[in-house]
C-alpha cells in the first residue's frame, strides 16, 4: 500500500493549478460574476488543450490515457477557483460526442430535473425538451429546470467528480478562513487567536482532509459504494466549510464582494448533481445488509 | 496512489490469517470486565501467544503499513485487543526503544514483549487533564534515587501493573515544558497507593494513585533529567495517530450488525435511520482511508503521524460516540439494558472525546499546528 500521490500526480495537479491561476485568477472570476451566463470559450479551448476533458480517452483515441485518481485531482484544482461551466458533462463525453474532447464543444447533460449551462452547450445529453430558465442562486452556473426529469441512476463517474470539486471547495474555503483569521485584527489581536474562531477552523480542515481521504480513495478502487461515501464526506466538507468561512469573516463575508458566497453557492448546486445525497446515504445502507460494508 | 498491498504485505497478511485461524479457537474465554487479575492473565497470555509466533514485535519494528495490516486482520477475526498491555506496548515500550540506554532497553523491553510484565502510565493529575505539562508531582534527587511525592490520576490497569510510566516535575523553576522528568516506577515500591475508580460505565476501568516519598532508582530514568517533555511528545503522537486503528475496523463491523438488528426488528423501513447508519458507513469508510493516508505519509517521511493524527483521532471519537447512539435508536427501550453490550459500549464511547487529549485541545492543536493560526487561550 502506497496511497500517496506519485511524483507524477502530484507534477499533474501542480500543473493544473498554475494553469487555473493564470486563465481563471480572482479578477477573471470577478469578470465572470460581472457577466453572468457567458461561458469563455477560449478558457474552454485551452483546458481542452490541456487535456482537462481527454484526460481518461485512451492514447490511441487521441487522449491522455489516464485514470480516474488523475481526473479527480485535475476536477479538485477546478473545484479550488470556482471554475464555471459544465466540466463533468463534457468530460464525460470526451470520445462520444465530436469535439467535448478538445474543448471545441462544450456538452451539457439533463441531470435530475435540472441542466446546468443550457443556453451555451453546443450539445445537451438526454431530452431537455421544454426546460424552463431559472434565476440561478449561483451566478456562476445558470439552470433550467426540466418537466418530469427524474432522477436516473447517475454514473459513478459523475458522482465521483462532484465530489472532486466539493473537495476543492473545501480545501479552498479552509485556506480562506484561516488566512483572514491570521490578518484581521479585533479587540487588538488577531481573530484567529480567539479559541471560538480557530475551532471553527480546525473543524473544516477536519473535515476537508477527512473528504480528501475518501475521495481520493473512491478513485483508487471505483467501488461504487467507496464513490456514494466520498460524495457524502465531500458534500459535507464543501457546504459546513463554506458556511463556517463566512461565519469567520463576519460581516465581510455577508457581502457580494467577498467570495466566500460564491463558494458556498456553488457547493449548494453541486448537492443537487448526480442523485443527491439521499441516493448516496441509501446505497451505503443497502451495502451494509449486503455485507459488502 | 496505490491501496493494494506489496507482494510483502500480501504474504504478511495471508501468513498471519492462516495463523489467526489455527489459533483462535484454542483462547480460553475471555474474563468479566471487571476482573482485572483475569483481564491481566488474559492479556498477557495473548501477547505471549504472539510472541511464539513472531508477532510481538508488530508495533515497534514492522513499518506501518504492516502494522495496519496486524490491525485489520486481528480486529476481522475477533482476536484479542492489547488490552492490559497497551501502555506496554503502545507507549513505555516505543519510548524505550527510541530513547533509552542499551542496559534500559535489555531490562524492559523484553519482558514487555513476552507478555511478562504491565505497565501503566503516570501522566494526568487530579489539577493537570489536557494540560499535561501543568504537571506537579515533584521529585527530587537524594543519592542515587529520585523521592517522589504527588498523585496521579485515571491510570488504567495501575491495580495490576508492574511498572510506570512517571512524569515528574524535578525542576519547578523551569518554564513548565522544561523541568520535567520520565521515569520507570516500580509498583511495588513502599509509598504507592491506588484507590481504583468506578467510571461513569460501573466498572473500575482505572485507578488513582497517591505517592509518598516513593524511592525510584536513578537509572530508571529515560532521557535526560528536566527533558521528559520531549521523550513524551514522541508517544502522544502516536496515541493520535494509529493507536485506535483496529477501533475502526470493528465499529465497521459492529456497524454491519446493528443494519441486521435493524432488518430484525423493522426498524430498517424507517427511511431516517436507515440514511443515518449510511451515513456512519460513509463515516467509518473515510476514517481507514484516512488511517491509510497517514499511514503512507507516515511511512513516506520515515516519522510518526504528528498533527495529523489529531485531525483522525478528534473525528474518529465523535463517529464512535454517533455509532453507539444510532446503536440506541436501533434498540428502542432497550437501550436503556445494561445486558445489552451495545449500552456498555455507548456509555465507555464517552471517554473518547475526552482521553488522550479532549477535543477542544485537538482542535487547537490543529489551529496552531496545520493551520498556523496564532496561539490562543
Amino acid at each position: 500500500m502506497r496511497f500517496r500521490l506519485t511524483d507524477d500526480q502530484r507534477a499533474l495537479r501542480d500543473g493544473t493549478r498554475q494553469l487555473l491561476v493564470r486563465r481563471f485568477g480572482g479578477e477573471a472570476l470577478r469578470g465572470a460574476v460581472e457577466s453572468p451566463g457567458r461561458l469563455d470559450r477560449a478558457l474552454w479551448r485551452a483546458l481542452g488543450e490541456a487535456g482537462f476533458f481527454a484526460l481518461r480517452l485512451p492514447e490511441a483515441e487521441g487522449g491522455v490515457g489516464l485514470g480516474l485518481p488523475e481526473a479527480v485531482l485535475v476536477f479538485e484544482e477546478a473545484g479550488r477557483v470556482l471554475l464555471p461551466g459544465p466540466l463533468a458533462a463534457t468530460h464525460l463525453a470526451a470520445g462520444v460526442v465530436p469535439g467535448a474532447a478538445t474543448g471545441e464543444a462544450v456538452v451539457s447533460a439533463v441531470d435530475g430535473g435540472l441542466v446546468e449551462w443550457l443556453a451555451q452547450a453546443d450539445v445537451v445529453r438526454g431530452d431537455a425538451a421544454g426546460a424552463v430558465p431559472m434565476r440561478s442562486l449561483d451566478p456562476l452556473t445558470p439552470l433550467h429546470r426540466v418537466p418530469g426529469g427524474a432522477a436516473a441512476d447517475p454514473a459513478p463517474v459523475a458522482v465521483l467528480l462532484t465530489a472532486a470539486e466539493q473537495l476543492g471547495t473545501a480545501a479552498r474555503v479552509c485556506e480562506l478562513a484561516a488566512q483572514h483569521a491570521r490578518a484581521r485584527e479585533q479587540f487588538g489581536r488577531p481573530v484567529g487567536a480567539f479559541q471560538a474562531v480557530a475551532h471553527l477552523c480546525a473543524g473544516m480542515l477536519v473535515r476537508s482532509e477527512t473528504a480528501r481521504a475518501a475521495v481520493y480513495a473512491a478513485a483508487v478502487t471505483g467501488d461504487p459504494v467507496d464513490i456514494a461515501a466520498a460524495r457524502l464526506l465531500a458534500d459535507e466538507a464543501a457546504v459546513r466549510g463554506a458556511r463556517d468561512c463566512l461565519q469567520v469573516h463576519g460581516g465581510m463575508g455577508f457581502t457580494w464582494e467577498s467570495e466566500v458566497h460564491l463558494h458556498l453557492k456553488r457547493a449548494w448546486v453541486r448537492t443537487q448533481r448526480a442523485g443527491g445525497v439521499t441516493q448516496s446515504e441509501e446505497a451505503l445502507a443497502a451495502a451494509l445488509t449486503a455485507g459488502t460494508a | 496512489m496505490d491501496l493494494s498491498d506489496t507482494p510483502e504485505e500480501e504474504e504478511f497478511r495471508a501468513r498471519l490469517r492462516e495463523w489467526l485461524a489455527k489459533t483462535l479457537p484454542g483462547l480460553p474465554p475471555k474474563p468479566s470486565p471487571d476482573d482485572w487479575p483475569g483481564r491481566r492473565a488474559y492479556d498477557l497470555g495473548w501477547q505471549r501467544r504472539l510472541y511464539d509466533a513472531g508477532y510481538a514485535d508488530v508495533h515497534w519494528d514492522a513499518s506501518p503499513a504492516t502494522r495496519l495490516i496486524f490491525l485489520e486482520e486481528t480486529e476481522k477475526a475477533g482476536a484479542p485487543y492489547v488490552g492490559a498491555n497497551f501502555v506496554g506496548l503502545l507507549h513505555a515500550g516505543p519510548t524505550i526503544a527510541a530513547e533509552g540506554t542499551e542496559e534500559q532497553r535489555e531490562r524492559w523491553l523484553p519482558p514487555i514483549l513476552r507478555g511478562e510484565e504491565v505497565w501503566c502510565q503516570g501522566f494526568s493529575e487530579p489539577d493537570a487533564g489536557s494540560d499535561l505539562a501543568a504537571l506537579r508531582t515533584r521529585a527530587w534527587r537524594d543519592g542515587d534515587d529520585y523521592v517522589v511525592t504527588g498523585s496521579k490520576i485515571w491510570t488504567s490497569h495501575a491495580e495490576v501493573a508492574d511498572w510506570c510510566e512517571l512524569l515528574v516535575r524535578t525542576d519547578p523553576e523551569a518554564p513548565r515544558h522544561r523541568g520535567i522528568t520520565w521515569l520507570a516506577m516500580p509498583m511495588d515500591a513502599p509509598g504507592i497507593t491506588v484507590r481504583p475508580l468506578r467510571t461513569l460505565a460501573g466498572s473500575a476501568e482505572f485507578a488513582e494513585v497517591f505517592l509518598d516519598e516513593v524511592r525510584v532508582p536513578a537509572v530508571n530514568r529515560v532521557g535526560d533529567e528536566n527533558d521528559g517533555w520531549r521523550v513524551t511528545l514522541v508517544t502522544l503522537s502516536f496515541e493520535r495517530g494509529t493507536a485506535f486503528a483496529g477501533e475502526v475496523v470493528a465499529c465497521r463491523r459492529v456497524l454491519g450488525e446493528l443494519a441486521v438488528e435493524a432488518r430484525e426488528n423493522g426498524r430498517w423501513d424507517d427511511p431516517a435511520l436507515r440514511r443515518r447508519l449510511g451515513r456512519l458507513n460513509a463515516e467509518f469508510r473515510a476514517l481507514w482511508r484516512l488511517t491509510q493516508w497517514n499511514v503512507s505519509a507516515a511511512q513516506a517521511s520515515g516519522s510518526v503521524p504528528g498533527a495529523a493524527g489529531s485531525v483522525f483521532k478528534l473525528r474518529y471519537s465523535h463517529a464512535r460516540q454517533e455509532l453507539y447512539d444510532a446503536a440506541a435508536e436501533v434498540l428502542g427501550a432497550d437501550c436503556l439494558d445494561l445486558d445489552r453490550p451495545w449500552t456498555l459500549d455507548r456509555l465507555s464511547s464517552l471517554s473518547y472525546t475526552i482521553a488522550a487529549g479532549t477535543s477542544q485541545i485537538q482542535h487547537s492543536i490543529i489551529a496552531e499546528r496545520i493551520l498556523g493560526l496564532p496561539k490562543g487561550r
